[in-house]
């Protein structure tokens, strides 16, 4: 049986929902579907869409919005910011650490050969001091739900997450669509998001900036699919939208080629990723990035926002490690659970998991997007027996975890309100001043029913997501 | 500002001026042919010269059928001035700089192409045409609406004038360029009907004949007509009224920028010119040879202003 967030066993509102079930138990269906219709097209009208290159012609699509909120109590979440805090301020420690004394390996918490040997290190990193300290000052924390009190954080986004603009066009429909909901229900605001990230990374300027900090935001262009996000976010910050071809390094600066010609940027919020970033330091072929902006960002010039080589951190073989991770550098006991991992790389867990296969999920330590992965109980015996034979072969490569029971919450489906399973990607700022955390986040849902998986690009939608104030 | 979002905005108002002169041109054909089915061929041909598409046309082409031709001005991919591609450009455009667009304007310009993609999804049957037509010009009235209702008068404000100008300035030039013989005191049909039609059809074309008609009354000339197409101060689509704004959008550049530019002087230049001169001397070096001139300054204006605000890398 699965934790429904909205209703209990027999069927009555859980306390979070009360005020909301009150409100929808008077709502008629035709008038809801109505509503739908609006919000679907509003989010046509103002453009929020993601690119999909599923056939040969690039197509924009909607991703499916419920208007079914999903809330959350202000004891629930003070519980959670409480532990998302603590990760975080751990991953920053950890990325300073293994960049510069590898303190974490000596102590034998970290197998040194995990990182050595790891894809998402950037050797170029040791020893370069980020301004303001700073690694991450955007994360993405997605966590999942299993019971009433039963959060797992399924994993770290330090690279470049993506998503926020949703969260904030999610409420600003919602709050178009039901003002009268939320002047009898206390939400606490996401709007100041764009504000305090501006704010944010103006904190985390370089020493080379002097005066009131010029912010880009980098993205690779038009046809990238989360380009309404960059855009958006630029627009809503005040900040210059920039491609790599707007910039070049002179003077030991990064600048962008303005109508009056070049004026240096002290902070880039980019969107594009490390290897693309700047082709004489990295992938000599890339055309996304600025051509020697790794050189000024070691001397001070400017500010990476997040810092290169931040993935080392949110890489699947490291995930497992994190309880200890969070462990070692704030002193204590990690509030937010992992979701239990069998490295298959220890014997005993390796006999563990191939006892279990048709339970667990088998992932791949360094893939990603689905692929190489074993979903134990949708999986074919010969399949199966397939999986077992390459993961003898290579125990080192594989994790396992048990597949979870996600939670769900209702949406409004054709035959009226029906359960389905649901994640959160809280967004964290991290600034030189301290760690900010967006009451909410964002709230992905399976459309399917039974499905278990909520990305967008599988078919997944979102909701607004609503922590109620004390 | 950047140079990039100075470029994005000059191309996206130019395309959607482009893509409302369109319309415009295929109504005036629409009633031209309604009105004499006669030539209808040379009429289209004419249309689709004036509306810069005569070479894509003849590549895919042959004949001048009207609904071959407004098949192709309005929806054809292969045309890139047809508006769906117009309006497609711009909405590009659009999003290419959105950052320097309030929201109602983005939310116009996506919108209208929304509405439009729809709208030109199929061919447009003839009973369909007029509601097509003013559908697209009013869409692009909704952007520009909304654009001088919301926007900041910085310099974001003259790149997106100065292309919305420099692209009807050289529309209207083209539309007389093209009819400049019916306009010649020397045709043999001279005072016939079919000059009134040709008159009253480069009239529509600039959505001016009732303006025209108000200002002149009866008294319908080709030198008055050319007067006030080119020379007019007061006609919104006449060239002298396009190139008094290209001077003031310049001016005001230069100073929010506090530096000289070539762009500004030649604009200057451009203006005086028209300034001082009168329809009769036009006629007298020839309307023809005038109407290139000035398309060829009129571009050079347009490269300079690309130069000096360095739209490009």
């Amino acid at each position: 049986m699965f934790f429904d967030e909205m209703l209990d066993e027999n069927g009555e509102a859980r306390e979070p929902y009360t005020a909301y079930c009150d409100w929808l138990k008077d709502m008629d269906s035709t008038a809801l579907r109505r509503k739908a219709r609006e919000a679907d097209a509003f989010f046509r009208r103002t453009g929020i869409t993601f690119n999909v290159y599923s056939d040969a012609k690039a197509d924009e699509r909607l991703i499916p919005f419920d208007q079914i909120p999903r809330i959350i109590s202000a004891r629930e979440w003070a519980k959670l910011t409480k532990g998302i805090e603590q990760r975080v301020q751990a991953l920053n420690a950890f990325l300073h650490d293994i960049y510069h004394d590898q303190d974490i390996i000596r102590a034998g918490k970290v197998p040194q050969s995990l990182i050595a040997r790891n894809a998402a290190l950037l050797p170029k990193m040791f020893g370069v001091e980020p301004p303001g300290g700073v690694y991450t000052h955007i994360v993405g924390v997605d966590l999942v739900r299993t019971g009433k009190d039963e959060f797992f954080v399924l994993e770290d986004n330090a690279r470049t997450p993506s998503g926020v603009s949703y969260m904030l066009e999610n409420r600003e429909t919602m709050l178009n669509m039901f003002p009268e909901l939320f002047s009898g229900i206390r939400v606490e605001a996401v709007s100041d998001y764009p504000l305090k990230l501006r704010r944010s990374l103006s904190a985390s300027a370089p020493p080379a900036c002097d005066g009131r900090p010029v912010i880009g935001v980098l993205t690779p262009g038009l046809h990238n699919s989360a380009y309404y996000e960059h855009a958006f976010l630029a627009e809503q910050m005040g900040a210059e939208l920039v491609e790599g071809h707007d910039l070049r390094v002179a003077d030991g600066r990064v600048a962008m080629r303005t109508t009056q010609g070049y004026t240096p940027i002290d902070v880039l919020y980019r969107r594009v990723d490390d290897d693309y970033l700047d082709p004489l330091n990295f992938k000599p072929e890339s055309m996304l990035g600025v051509p020697g902006i790794f050189d000024v960002y070691r001397a001070g010039g400017i500010t990476i926002a997040n810092a290169p080589g931040t993935g080392i951190a949110d890489d699947k073989a490291l995930y497992s490690y994190m309880p200890d991770i969070v462990e070692f550098y704030t002193g204590k006991t990690a509030i937010l659970q992992n979701v239990p991992t069998w490295r298959c790389a220890d014997a005993d867990s390796l006999s563990h998991v191939l006892d279990n296969l048709a339970d667990l999920v088998v992932k791949e330590v360094h893939g990603s997007g689905g692929y190489g992965m074993l979903v134990g109980p949708a999986a074919s015996k010969k399949e199966i027996a397939a999986f077992r034979e390459k993961l003898k072969a290579n125990p080192e490569g594989y994790i396992a975890q048990p597949t979870l029971a996600l939670s769900t919450v209702p949406v409004l489906a054709k035959s009226g309100l029906a359960p389905r399973h649901v994640d959160l990607r809280p967004f964290v700022l991290v600034s030189p001043d301290g760690i900010d955390i967006t009451p909410g986040g964002l709230t992905r849902v399976a459309m399917k029913e039974g499905s278990l998986v909520v990305n967008s690009s599988q078919g997944g939608g979102t909701k607004d997501t609503w922590v109620l104030e004390d | 500002m950047l140079g990039r979002t100075a470029s994005g905005l000059f191309w996206m108002f130019r395309q959607l001026e482009r893509s409302e002169n369109t319309a415009r041109l295929v109504e005036a054909g629409m009633r031209m042919a309604l009105t004499r089915a006669a030539s209808g061929e040379n009429e289209w041909a004419s249309v689709v010269t004036t509306a810069g598409a005569g070479d894509a046309y003849r590549e895919t082409h042959d004949g001048y059928d009207a609904d071959r031709v407004i098949d192709f001005l309005l929806r054809d991919k292969r045309n890139p001035s047809s508006v769906l591609n117009l309006f497609e450009a711009a909405r590009n455009n659009a999003r290419m700089v959105r950052t320097a667009l309030t929201r109602e304007v983005w939310e116009n310009v996506n919108e209208g192409w929304l509405i439009l993609k729809d709208a030109l999804a199929r061919p447009v049957p003839s009973s369909h045409l007029p509601d097509v037509l003013s559908l697209i010009r009013r869409r692009s009235a909704l952007v520009r609406g909304s654009w001088n209702g919301t926007a900041l008068r910085n310099d974001i404000y003259c790149f997106a004038r100065l292309g919305t100008r420099i692209e009807r300035a050289d529309n209207t030039a083209r539309i007389l360029d093209v009819k400049y013989y019916v306009l010649l005191p020397s045709t043999s049909n001279v005072g016939s009907s079919l000059d009134n039609v040709q008159w009253e059809s480069i009239l529509r074309s600039a959505s001016a004949a009732r303006s025209f008609n108000w200002l002149f009354g009866g008294e319908t000339t080709p030198m008055k007509i050319a007067e006030f197409l080119t020379l007019n101060a007061q006609m919104p689509r006449s060239l002298r009224f396009c190139t008094s704004d290209y001077v003031r959008a310049l001016d005001t550049l230069c100073e929010l920028y506090g530096e000289r530019s070539d762009s500004r002087l030649l604009a200057h230049a451009l203006n005086e010119d028209l300034a001082g001169q009168t329809i009769e001397a036009v006629f007298k070096t020839g309307l023809h040879e005038f109407l290139g001139g000035f398309i060829m300054r009129n571009n050079a204006l347009s490269l300079q202003i690309e130069n000096d605000y360095r739209f490009n890398a």
